[in-house]
């Protein structure tokens, strides 16, 4: 008699139940699309924080950079002889590995503190650096006297490659002809050769050669990045200078994402990075993998407090340094995309209880005859919120369905999002002012020395730009949760309705219809 | 047997206290038919739901047997509805998406009966009013006397120590009026119950052995 009068009823009020199962349709469907599309971006997020940080990484440790922290520019100075002079041209090139711009070193006891903390399971340290080579030709004026070659000294700015001219000056000795300029900044990453569980290397896929052995400990070796390998003509087996050191090449690799390059140009073993950069003992990054992603923020608060003076990072910590349009679908989700939900979810409700609410005071007769011939309150209650139930699961279903529609179209659109990670690897270099114009000389025969104008850096911390396709993905916990949503939703108009029921008198029930 | 003593019920309508039964003393014995007459207003109605356990006196006592009606609990008084008391109301009172069939049926409400011996009492009790060939027509597609026939096999369905009818033929045109009052009257000497109805016609009125008057919210033999 349940199930009869119970279908009878809704099969009978066919606009009310399509009014009622098409709001609740509408919020479930709302509701699965916005948390599919938010692990899409999530798991975009984490494809572009991999890019930058590696695979599996849940915790990263660095220092917080204070203005006096940070390395300053690279400088770069030429005495007197510092170039190759031929006629009337002098030859500048110099180059130099330093912490990257925007990181700071700290004591590599740090690792060690971190691999005795509760909860974490692998940790790897690297050094950040980036190679500055500079280059270029001055040129010395004919007219005037000819006195030494003065001394120059030029502190690179932004770009990665600038070339200025400077204007001749003027002097009674021999005056600065002009001259033009390189800049090149390589990002090199020193890493531990035998963690490979954690750290910049797990994002990185190998393609030529071979990866770091713990047998190259020490040793002056590198493995760089394909798209920097094409761009510097670099093969397995070649040489690559930097600084004074000569490094072989063992190995190419690939990024695993998305994004053509990996997050540093080249890797050499951490401690052959510490010697050649003059940084023994330091690291900038420390990389933890957690036991289990549920200790992540135990781990973290442990590390705080086990490195006071560390800024220790979550991944959902970095995922705030996303930027672009993956940042903005990630502000659309969480914000108006949630908003909506609940919104269309709370109005899916009302509509639901006021509907139920409704036809109980429609069929007031009905349950007051229902109880003059012995139908129980509970009993009436039961069949009210039977209904709504049905209802409320036939709008969950419906939404379901539309929901996973929903879903299965913007896996095919597969909107393609670019997302920038802040990156502590790679320091960039903004435009430069020209060289100022040269002193003239002092009619001691001196030249002038060229000094480059001072810029300023513009971004402290580079960004790795990836490109993701958004795929959202259906998980069986959001249909569970969408369908439980609309049994509560059924039940509360059910209970709302059945206690309005209950309430009903059968004496004044059917007094109110006679 | 009902026994109503000194029953009063009030009622309050826009901050106006209405008395509906105003002392009320009353013995009706079991087995006996009776009608309840008196103008609109006069407390036929509230009388009738009294006895049907639908609602409580303000102060007195309602007694069903030696059972104390009215200091029982809703659910109790449900119980007692369910199992003794059958009603017929003026408006058939029918659930209009439920078939003449699953009209009768939705008197086990408390049955412990299976839901095919529910069936066949059902069926039994359409028959018993001459609508067995009905069973699976909805209320809408009955006329009015035979709406008021599955209304009655639903009261009797659950065979009930009483019936209780509040103007059964009310809606009723003559010819229809006089086939129910004599299925009715068929139903109480055939069964033996006490069966008390609310009626403003005098003709049904007469049918019955005993005619009360109830105005004012008093009440008097007629």
């Amino acid at each position: 008699m349940f199930l009869t009068y119970l279908f009878r009823e809704l099969s009978n009020r066919r606009k009310q139940t399509a009014i009622i199962a098409t709001g609740m349709a509408l919020a479930i469907a709302l509701v699965i699309i916005v948390n599919s599309v938010a692990g899409g971006v999530k798991a975009a997020q984490s494809t572009v924080l991999e890019s930058v940080y590696g695979v599996g990484t849940d915790i990263t440790i660095s220092q917080t950079q204070t203005p006096s922290s940070t390395g300053g520019r690279p400088t770069f100075t030429f005495g007197s002889g510092g170039g190759t002079t031929s006629g009337n041209s002098t030859s500048l090139s110099q180059s130099s590995l330093t912490a990257a711009r925007g990181t700071v070193t700290f004591a590599d006891t740090a690792l060690a503190t971190v691999e005795k903390t509760t909860g974490v399971k692998n940790a790897a340290a690297t050094l950040s650096l980036q190679l500055n080579d500079f280059s270029g030709t001055t040129t010395q004026q004919d007219s005037g006297t000819t006195g030494t070659q003065g001394s120059g000294t030029g502190a690179a700015q932004q770009e990665p490659t600038g070339t200025a001219t400077g204007a001749p000056g003027g002097g009674t000795g021999g005056g600065f002809g002009g001259g033009s300029f390189s800049f090149d900044q390589t990002t090199v990453s020193g890493v531990s050769v035998t963690a490979d569980a954690v750290g910049p290397l797990t994002s990185v896929e190998l393609t030529k050669g071979r990866t770091f052995a713990a047998s190259d400990a020490g040793k002056n070796v590198l493995v760089v990045d394909s798209a920097y390998a094409k761009t510097e003509s670099l093969a397995v087996g070649d040489t690559k200078k930097i600084g004074d050191t000569t490094f072989k090449v063992v190995g190419i690799v690939t990024s695993t994402s998305s994004s053509s390059t990996t997050g540093s140009d080249m890797y050499m073993p951490l401690d052959t990075a510490q010697k050649v950069a003059d940084l023994d003992g330091k690291i900038s990054t420390v990389y933890v993998s957690a036991e289990s992603s549920t200790d992540v923020s135990a781990v973290k608060t442990a590390l705080e407090k086990a490195l006071p003076k560390a800024t220790v990072s979550t991944e959902s910590d970095l995922a705030s340094s996303v930027s672009g349009s993956l940042s903005t679908a990630s502000s659309l989700v969480s914000s108006l995309g949630t908003w909506l939900s609940i919104i269309v979810l709370a109005a899916a409700f009302l509509i639901a209880i006021l509907f139920t609410v409704s036809g109980v005071t429609r069929r007031t007769r009905e349950f007051g005859t229902l109880k003059a011939i012995g139908w129980s309150n509970g009993r009436i209650v039961r069949q009210v919120a039977g209904e709504s139930l049905v209802q409320g699961l036939i709008g969950g279903v419906v939404g379901v369905v539309v929901g996973i529609l929903g879903v299965v179209i913007i896996n095919i659109i597969a909107p393609t999002l670019s997302g920038g990670a802040a990156s502590t690897t790679a320091g960039g270099m903004g435009g430069g002012t020209p060289p100022g114009g040269a002193a003239g000389g002092t009619g001691t025969g001196t030249e002038g020395g060229t000094t480059r104008g001072a810029g300023s850096f513009g971004a402290q911390v580079a960004t790795t730009t990836t490109e993701v396709s958004l795929h959202a993905p259906i998980a069986v916990t959001i249909i569970v949760v969408a369908v439980a949503l609309a049994v509560i939703g059924g039940l509360l108009a059910g209970a709302i309705g059945g206690w309005r029921a209950s309430r009903l008198r059968p004496a004044e029930a059917l007094r109110s219809v006679a | 047997m009902y026994t109503l003593k000194d029953v009063t019920k009030t009622y309050v309508q826009k901050k106006r206290t209405i008395t509906a039964l105003n002392k009320v003393t009353l013995e009706i014995p079991t087995g006996q038919m009776v009608a309840i007459q008196g103008p609109t207003g006069g407390g036929k109605s509230t009388l009738l739901q009294m006895l049907g356990a639908l609602d409580k006196p303000t102060s007195g006592e309602v007694l069903l047997g030696d059972k104390k009606v009215s200091g029982l609990a809703e659910s109790k008084l449900a119980d007692v509805r369910a199992q003794e008391i059958g009603f017929v109301f003026q408006s058939f009172n029918l659930i209009p998406t439920l078939t003449a069939l699953e009209n009768v049926e939705t008197a086990f409400a408390r049955s412990s009966m299976s839901r095919d011996e529910q069936k066949a009492k059902s069926a039994a009790a359409l028959e018993s009013v001459g609508l067995g060939e009905r069973g699976d027509h909805l209320p809408a597609e009955l006329s009015g006397g035979q709406q008021q026939r599955v209304a009655i096999a639903r009261a009797l369905v659950k065979e009930p120590q009483v019936l209780l009818a509040d103007e059964p033929t009310g809606s009723l045109d003559e010819t229809t009026r006089d086939e129910i009052m004599e299925l009715l009257e068929g139903v109480w000497r055939d069964r033996g119950l006490t069966f008390i109805m609310v009626t403003h016609d005098s003709s049904v009125a007469r049918r019955a052995e005993r005619r009360l008057y109830l105005k004012g919210g008093q009440v008097r033999d007629a």
